[in-house]
């Protein structure tokens, strides 16, 4: 047979920068794609993914406090320049190397979003490099994919802002399932904070601890509303029965409790998601992600289905910059950018809003 | 007691079999237990929903809505025998038939509930078949001919059940 007279396309690479700062860690990102046969019209984009640096400073404020957004937004402030420059030595590369810059546009708080567009929008003009805004979410889908190599998994998304069962249909992300009021990590956040838990390094690593050594269930309210779960009154019903009862149940119980109960409500509405779209895998992303018992909740639901959990570990579950550079580097390649009239922030942008080109 | 069980389907929460009782066809609907749980959450949960799902049938019996009729309840076993109905499913009866839909049932008194299971059933056609939301519309107008009394206040809480919590865009 002939060979085909088709010229083979030439290699392509996208080097990308991630800033993310929509909650109280403040990320730097660089990722390398490399598309062997140059990127393909109409297949989508699997290239791969070189991690060339991904660096992290947290805010974490005293025990019994949440953090605010003007601290968090002034912590961003302080050290986003020392941390761009540990990401270029980590990767090797300068500015010059940059195809895009890439940075969170929401959803988050709104005072630490502007501070690191503000940023991103300076380095653009300053190097006269593309901005990509990408969403936060989207950013933690698509390097929870890149790392596992999962498929098409069903995606529960769990953090300190958000709490989102996602599938993924028709260039979209679909939500099929979402808190109706706070989300898990925030509930989670909330309590440690009547126990006094530390901050350090984050309020859900400790309740997890405490759970660890717990044993007795106590009995709290179970809601979930069809694909929705809701989790405000849950946080009230323990705080409760944690100040006006201290006697009756050791933190310990309390933390157990309330992590087999919640969690047991997640994994029910992502099992109705996975036999509803007829999927076997499912992908944990998000900070409250890291915690090992909801993995393993969710994997023995995943294996009684003949199926599988797939998750990351603490550098890209929990909010980083180079889910940003992953994210905003595959919408690059299918030629998307921000102008700079547009590089605003917003603090509600839901999953299912984002065109998702670079999938088929 | 019971004869040899088939299992007809398995979905999230249980099991479906064909088998008989003293000759009579019946489904047999199982809960299983799941691992993942607390066993007291587990038995919780799995009890408290087989005898919704059994007062829920014998109400719309009583009520004179077409379900199938509750033959037997084995709590130990957490089982539910329902009378069997020969013919399509509903899932296959939306695939075979795009002009027209039928309408699910309602317990609950409240608003509420009515407009949240709604909402459910929405999403649950939107993501099975997408391109659905005529078929659901009209699902809407048969809930709306049927229920003149309580439809237009649970359409209206159903406006509010879609728009709910976090479910507002980014100009909201």
């Amino acid at each position: 047979m002939p060979e085909s007279n088709k010229t083979k396309a030439l290699p392509k690479t996208i080097i990308a920068l991630g800033l993310e700062g929509s909650a109280n860690k403040l990320g730097v990102g660089i990722v390398k794609h490399i598309y062997v046969d140059g990127i393909p019209d109409d297949a989508e984009l699997v290239p791969e993914v070189v991690e060339l640096a991904n660096v992290r400073d947290t805010y974490n404020p005293p025990a019994g406090e949440g953090f605010l957004p003007r601290d968090v937004a002034a912590h961003h402030r302080s050290v986003i320049v020392p941390l761009l420059k540990k990401a270029f030595e980590e990767a090797k590369v300068t500015h010059k190397d940059l195809d895009c810059i890439c940075y969170t546009k929401g959803p988050g708080m709104g005072a630490p979003l502007q501070s690191v567009a503000l940023v991103a929008r300076t380095l653009s003009q300053l190097w006269q490099i593309p901005l990509v805004g990408v969403n936060h979410c989207v950013g933690h889908i698509e390097m929870g994919r890149a790392i596992t190599g999962a498929q098409n998994p069903v995606v529960l998304y769990v953090s300190g802002g958000n709490t989102q069962v996602i599938a993924y249909s028709q260039q979209t992300y679909r939500i099929f399932g979402e808190t109706l009021d706070i989300a898990i990590g925030n509930c989670l956040d909330r309590f440690a904070r009547v126990l006094k838990l530390p901050n350090d390094p984050s309020p859900g690593y400790n309740i997890e601890q405490y759970a660890k050594r717990g044993s007795k269930f106590i009995e709290l309210p179970y809601t979930v509303k069809g694909m929705d779960v809701s989790f405000s009154g849950i946080l009230s019903f323990i705080e409760k029965i944690a100040k006006t009862e201290p006697e009756k149940h050791t933190p310990e119980d309390l933390c157990y409790s309330l992590q087999e109960n919640m969690f047991a409500m997640l994994v029910e509405i992502t099992e109705r998601a996975m036999a509803h779209i007829g999927s076997n895998e499912v992908l944990v992303v998000g900070g409250v992600g890291c915690n090992v018992r909801l993995q393993e909740m969710m994997g023995q639901m995943a294996e009684e289905r003949g199926g599988k959990v797939f998750a990351t570990d603490m550098r890209y579950c929990i909010d980083n910059g180079i889910m940003i550079a992953q994210a905003g580097a595959l919408a690059f390649a299918r030629g998307f950018t921000t102008p700079i009239d547009d590089s605003w922030i917003t603090q509600r942008f839901r999953t299912d809003q984002v065109h998702v080109e670079w999938r088929t | 007691m019971t004869s040899e069980q088939v299992l007809l389907r398995q979905g999230a929460e249980a099991r479906v079999y064909k088998t008989e009782i003293s000759g009579r066809p019946v489904v047999a609907k199982q809960r299983f237990s799941k691992t993942y749980r607390h066993p007291d959450l587990d038995r919780k949960l799995t009890r408290g929903r087989m005898n919704q799902e059994a007062r829920s049938l014998k109400r719309c019996l009583d009520n004179g809505i077409l379900v199938p009729q509750v033959v037997r309840v084995d709590k130990d076993a957490s089982t539910l025998f329902i009378e069997y109905i020969e013919g399509q499913t509903l899932k296959e009866w939306i695939l075979g038939n795009d002009d027209e839909a039928k309408e699910s049932d309602q317990i609950s008194a409240m608003a509420e509930d009515k407009a949240v299971d709604l909402y459910v059933l929405e999403r649950a056609f939107i993501s099975t078949h997408p391109n659905s939301e005529k078929l659901f519309a009209l699902v809407l107008e048969a809930y709306k001919a049927e229920n003149t009394d309580v439809a237009s206040a649970v359409l209206k809480r159903l406006e509010d059940v879609r728009q709910r919590g976090r479910k507002r865009d980014m100009t909201g």
